[in-house]
């Protein structure tokens, strides 16, 4: 009952109070950078770069080579993605070159223990980048959940070069966010999880994937 | 100088590694920030825009906050009010309750330091694990926070090293930071997968699209939020911002205060429970919203710049004290500066009122704080409140009025207002002063570290009167 009437009593207390007009939100901090594709691509990638995530620089001919040449390195026995992404559509065609191909495609509760354990590296596709920061946009969707970039210890992710924005502002303004409506989540991703809890020195692959690893085309 | 509160500053005064560590750190996250905002126009530009921000909003509270409510219900989103701790430990009991659960696993959240929801569920027979890593320090060694985002800062790496040796037997005695970080993964990794409810902190609301923000950098907030079927977040009710628009400025001015980042690794945006076609995210999403005084503190327009802090800790990184007893000598839930105006606000000067006077009004916490909150002036009123019963609805006004002392204020009062009493007083301290020098030097704190200050032979007014100088 008392529960019941919180809503109500914070509500009240607060609408009762004193009222102050606040001056309406300064307009005057630019909230883009006036970056050409260049810049763009050159901080993008500084700014990973410098999160200890790798970035490589392909095309969309041939990024599927640098794929494979990743997974070879980094010596990865599967490889979970997703086959209904038009990036996946074309690991999938090849999937004879790469290493042994996973996907869920059921709710989670069916895969958590194999995803928590015996996955190598996940393969996800961006809603682009911010370049001040470095940062990837994850719109996770059924095909590709969004624990598949948290997970497993290597997370790789594709972005499109034409798809980097110079802010967060920017890309939230220009990709519409507000008209096409959020979804359930959305992730900025600027790096491989870390912390410095212990004497404020960084280390890797706390929680989420130790290494993150960026293909641009 | 023999309150609770004193002795547990000269006890912290005593702790000489604990002020090793934090001074370390502390001067770390200072310098990383002044990197980050080295700028100073730029600071000042980015200042005023979130200032105006986090003031607009919370002068829109309630509108902001029913408007939230409306969107995270539409978008499925469970909304719960509370007015006190209390209520809001009762809610997640409940939901705790309704799905059998008797784990929860931990993202970072001062919130929940708040409501002692910890102790609270372990007392209901439920185990709560803390997944930060700094967080995770501090619960096996069954202590605070203190810092608000630097939990463990007090500790050093030997002294972790001990702690996870302890409680993780299997995994050798190690001082690397690295082995140290992945003791805690591979412990965890686990509980995560396992949990039924996971409960996070917030760090912005967003009421136009019902959108919960977390800011993180290892993976364990995204853990908690997204593994178990049930995710639980609590938020004090002035977190809301009113537009998407106003979560870049304030997110590029959150990361760069506190660690000088300029951006967390992750910035997790949640603004529905799991979709029918979705295959993973939990099933459930609860918002429980805690008043616990803020809506008092709303009350009173000085009072009310408090609920614009985006808890950056800026403030106690550049504080001078903090730096010198560290967090837990305030015995706060919040510490530093911004500690010192709350918490006496949320639980009363009659707890509080001492934790005032720490604090040397110099004016770096104004100087760092992103959102401009005058923490010097607010500390200064509610000094003023601690003392003397006015109208205003702060709890325990009044509550360290001292007799003696107010009675030697009003003589000190009158006699400045009566020359002849005052030039008398002063001629008979002087005639005391070596007597006054030694009593000085026996019962002052001050003098038991310092010098203790000489007295000179003739008073100010009686040397003015020899140079010949007008005395008015």
């Amino acid at each position: 009952m008392k529960i019941n009437n919180a809503r109500n009593n914070i509500l009240n207390r607060l609408k009762t109070s004193l009222k102050s007009e606040s001056e309406p939100v300064a307009h005057d901090v630019p909230d883009s950078l006036d970056w050409g594709v260049d810049d763009r691509l050159l901080h993008f990638n500084k700014q990973l770069q410098a999160a200890n995530a790798e970035v490589h620089d392909a095309t969309k001919d041939n990024w599927l080579i640098t794929l494979k040449h990743i997974c070879s390195t980094k010596r990865l026995k599967n490889l979970l993605f997703s086959p209904a992404t038009p990036w996946g559509a074309q690991i999938l065609e090849r999937s004879y070159e790469f290493p042994t191909f996973k996907h869920f495609d059921y709710p989670i509760d069916e895969w958590k223990p194999a995803l928590f354990d015996g996955i190598d590296a996940a393969f996800t596709s961006t809603h682009g980048g911010i370049a001040e920061t470095g940062t990837i946009i994850l719109w996770p969707d059924t095909h590709e959940p969004r624990l598949i970039s948290l997970v497993p210890p290597v997370h790789i992710a594709l972005v499109e070069k034409t798809e980097i924005y110079s802010t967060f502002a920017d890309a939230l303004k220009t990709q519409n966010w507000i008209k096409t409506g959020l979804p359930t989540n959305i992730l900025l991703i600027s790096g491989p999880s870390k912390s410095a809890d212990i004497e404020q020195t960084l280390t890797y692959g706390v929680h989420g994937p130790k290494e993150l690893v960026i293909i641009l085309v | 100088m023999t309150t609770e509160f004193r002795k547990h500053i000269q006890h912290a005064l005593t702790q000489r590694e604990v002020q090793a560590n934090t001074k370390n750190v502390v001067n770390r996250l200072r310098n990383h920030r002044r990197a980050a905002l080295s700028d100073q126009a730029d600071w000042q530009r980015l200042r005023r825009q979130s200032t105006a921000i986090r003031t607009h909003a919370v002068d829109k509270l309630p509108q902001l906050l029913e408007l939230l409510e409306d969107k995270l219900t539409q978008n499925g989103i469970r909304v719960h009010w509370a007015e006190t701790t209390e209520q809001a430990n009762q809610i997640v009991l409940t939901i705790m309750q309704q799905h059998n659960a008797s784990f929860v696993i931990k993202g970072k959240s001062m919130v929940s330091e708040e409501m002692g929801l910890n102790h609270y569920l372990k007392a209901h027979g439920i185990e709560c694990l803390e997944s930060d890593l700094g967080e995770l320090i501090i619960q096996l060694a069954n202590e605070q926070p203190s810092h608000i985002i630097v939990p463990a800062l007090h500790k050093n790496r030997k002294q972790i090293a001990r702690l996870f040796h302890t409680y993780f037997p299997a995994t050798p005695y190690t001082e690397d930071i690295n082995a140290l970080a992945q003791s805690a993964r591979h412990f965890l990794r686990h509980k995560f997968a396992t949990a039924p409810v996971g409960l996070t902190g917030v760090n912005f609301m967003v009421a136009e699209t019902g959108t919960l923000c977390l800011v993180e950098n290892e993976g364990n907030g995204r853990m908690c939020s997204s593994v178990p079927p049930v995710h639980i977040a609590v938020s004090g009710i002035e977190k809301v911002v009113e537009h998407l628009s106003d979560v870049p400025p304030l997110l590029r001015m959150l990361t760069r205060s506190a660690t000088g980042q300029s951006i967390t690794t992750y910035f997790n945006m949640i603004s529905s429970p799991r979709k029918p076609d979705e295959k993973d995210g939990p099933l459930e999403v609860h918002l429980v919203l805690l008043d616990n005084g803020r809506s008092r503190i709303y009350n009173d327009l000085e009072l009310r710049d408090t609920l614009n802090c985006i808890r950056c800790g800026a403030c106690m990184n550049h504080c001078p004290i903090y730096k010198h007893i560290g967090g837990h000598a305030y015995q706060t839930v919040i510490p530093g500066p911004i500690g010192t105006i709350l918490e006496p606000q949320k639980s009363g000067l009659n707890l509080y009122g001492e934790l005032t006077q720490v604090s040397t009004l110099c004016g770096a916490c104004r100087e760092v704080c992103p959102v401009s909150i005058p923490i010097p002036k607010i500390i200064n009123r509610l000094r003023w409140e601690y003392i003397r019963q006015s109208a205003c609805n702060i709890p325990g006004a009044g509550s360290g009025k001292k007799k003696t002392e107010a009675i030697v204020w009003k003589i000190w009062a009158w006699s400045c207002v009566h020359p002849v009493v005052y030039n008398r007083i002063g001629r008979t301290i002087t005639n005391m002063r070596s007597l006054i020098g030694r009593i000085l030097k026996k019962i002052s704190a001050w003098t038991a570290v310092r010098s203790t200050p000489k007295l000179t032979k003739t008073t100010l007014h009686e040397r003015l009167k020899a140079l010949k100088i007008e005395d008015k």
